[in-house]
């Protein structure tokens, strides 16, 4: 890994967006992610080192969320530090130079409207270099069908919070592997268990984003 | 009628009520459905809803208001209903209370301050909005509750004191971590709620819903580690819901809650009631043990 990549992936962890940003306390008025991703471009960095910093933070920081040490808004700060470099490597994701690990759709089911678990997965999963496809919340199953159609290649997450809502789960999950059983489905939710996702027919069952990312990072290889 | 920070001071514990989501899915009320629009369109439900926990011994009962703030009510489409949907909450817990109080539920708006959702002054003009249609329908307290950062709960604290009489009650949800304390899913711990909840004027404090009732004899443990003498209400869920022959049932019985409600109220629980999954019969049963 590169001296840029690391400096990248430490300002992701630690949430320093940019040099305005009082957080972290320590790092207050040095440079952020958006700083030096831009002088990293600048001075001839390859965006992949950019988007490798990315992906090596927001693991850092998604593996220390599951182990209960840091809490959300640490993951959220991460997540904009996230974006903050993501958006120099804009034209880069265009001109085709780097690549995304490929598309991930992700919804609550229908009936739920629970959704910061579900934007943290999205934002990990984003941090691991896919493109995300967010359909919000309260998600029918129709809806998630559409948007596979779209993107035939894509692996699909939902998320419920709610008991009584995880039988729209299983019915979002029998209509998706019925129309295209090769898209790869992953769950996750307060009360979801890994024998709900045996039985319901999911892929992955995960019970952070951490585990989702890396779940698609060895699925995709 | 006095206040009920006062009247804790006389050394009776007080018995508050139990659930309402799960009570107005009992009576069928569907996922997807927005429950607080039911104070318009199904109002002797709700009111049947209030009336039992009267019955059950409450010496307060809450409103079917916890998502009737307009970023919630706007997911229907019903934001601009804020001020009528509101106000007949609190009309119709009114109704059912006698002489008994109403303590007018707030919930969280869903919303994150740190993310640039809303700004401070919406997130205000939101809660102001709606503590005052509350006051307006005859409440006696706001009870701002299911909080977990403490940037949202101080604007909904502050919009309440500076816009009704309400008094003020605040209560926070808390996980157990894997380490075996007790944080906000944004990270907030017991000791630290305490502490900001107190300096900005909260009058009563504490915490609902969680994972039981063994949970909340710790929580209120770190408490009152912090302060000794703020009153302090208790809203357990009756645990986390499981998946049983298809319905879904809440594993702590009555006499479960009951069995552990004395202990409660030693460790410093002042105001003892429910959370999700709680019903009449829990209230009751709560209310012959610690009374
Ligand atoms: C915040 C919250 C709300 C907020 C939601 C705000 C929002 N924008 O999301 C509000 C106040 C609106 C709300 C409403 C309700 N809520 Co609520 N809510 C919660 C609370 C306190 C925290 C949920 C949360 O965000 N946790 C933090 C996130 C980070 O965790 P998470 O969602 O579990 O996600 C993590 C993992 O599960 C996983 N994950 C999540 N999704 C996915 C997806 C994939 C693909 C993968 C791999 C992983 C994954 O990764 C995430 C990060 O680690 C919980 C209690 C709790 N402690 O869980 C209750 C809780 C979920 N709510 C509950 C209830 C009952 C309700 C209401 C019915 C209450 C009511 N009376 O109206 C309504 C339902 C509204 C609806 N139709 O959806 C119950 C559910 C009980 C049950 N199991 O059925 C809970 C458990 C409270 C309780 N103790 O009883 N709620
Ligand atoms: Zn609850």
């Amino acid at each position: 890994m590169s001296e840029t990549t690391d400096r990248i992936a430490l300002l992701v962890k630690r949430g320093k967006i940019n040099k305005a940003s009082p957080f972290p306390p320590d790092l207050k008025e040095q440079d952020g992610a958006d700083e030096q991703t831009k002088a990293a471009l600048d001075s001839g960095a390859k965006p992949s080192e950019i988007l490798d910093g990315c992906m090596k933070g927001m693991q850092e920081i998604g593996t220390l969320f599951s182990q209960n040490k840091v809490f959300v808004p640490d993951l959220l700060m991460s997540a904009k530090a996230m974006s903050a470099a993501m958006a120099h490597l804009k034209p880069h994701f265009q001109s085709g130079e780097v690549k995304r690990k490929g598309t991930f759709i992700i919804g609550t089911v229908t009936g739920d409207l629970h959704d910061i678990g579900k934007n943290l997965v999205s934002m990990v999963v984003e941090g691991c270099g896919w493109e995300i496809v967010d359909l919000g919340v309260d998600v029918g199953a129709d809806t998630f069908l559409e948007a596979i159609e779209q993107h035939p290649d894509c692996a699909v997450g939902l998320s419920a919070l709610l008991t009584t809502t995880m039988p729209a789960m299983s019915q979002t999950v029998a209509a998706i592997k019925e129309k295209s059983p090769q898209t790869r489905v992953l769950i996750g939710g307060a009360p979801i268990t890994r024998e709900f996702a045996d039985k319901i027919g999911a892929d992955c069952y995960s019970p952070d984003p951490q585990g989702a990312a890396n779940y698609l990072s060895t699925a995709a290889a | 009628m006095g206040k009920i920070s006062d009247m804790v001071k006389r050394n009776r514990v007080l018995i508050s009520d139990g659930a309402w989501g799960t009570s107005l899915q009992q009576k069928g009320l569907l996922a997807g459905e927005c429950p607080e629009e039911w104070n318009i369109s199904h109002r002797s439900d709700v009111l049947e809803i209030a009336r039992n926990y009267i019955y059950a011994g409450s010496d307060m009962i809450q409103t079917n208001s916890f998502g009737g703030s307009r970023f919630k009510l706007a997911h229907y489409g019903l934001d601009s209903k804020a001020e009528e949907i509101n106000r007949a909450a609190a009309e119709i817990s009114r109704e059912a209370a006698g002489d008994k109080l109403v303590i007018a539920s707030l919930g969280p708006t869903g919303k994150i301050l740190m993310m640039g959702d809303v700004s401070e002054e919406q997130l205000y003009e939101g809660f102001r909005e709606q503590a005052v249609a509350l006051e307006a329908g005859g409440a006696d307290a706001a009870c701002i509750e299911t909080m977990a950062a403490l940037d949202e709960a101080l604007c909904a604290v502050k919009a309440v004191q500076e816009n009704t009489n309400l008094e003020i009650i605040c209560t926070f949800t808390f996980d157990k971590t894997s380490a075996g304390d007790f944080r906000t899913m944004m990270g907030v711990s017991p000791s630290s709620m305490t502490t900001a909840l107190i300096e900005a004027g909260a009058e009563i404090i504490g915490s609902n819903c969680g994972n039981g009732m063994e949970q909340m004899i710790c929580i209120v443990k770190e408490i009152r580690n912090t302060s000794s003498d703020i009153p302090v209400l208790i809203h357990a869920n009756a645990g986390l819901p499981v998946v049983k022959d298809g319905n879904n049932t809440f594993p702590e019985t009555p006499e479960d809650m009951a069995g552990l409600a004395p202990k409660l109220a030693e460790v410093g629980a002042n105001i003892i009631g429910g959370c999700c999954g709680t019903t009449p019969a829990h209230i009751a049963a709560i209310a012959g043990a610690v009374q």
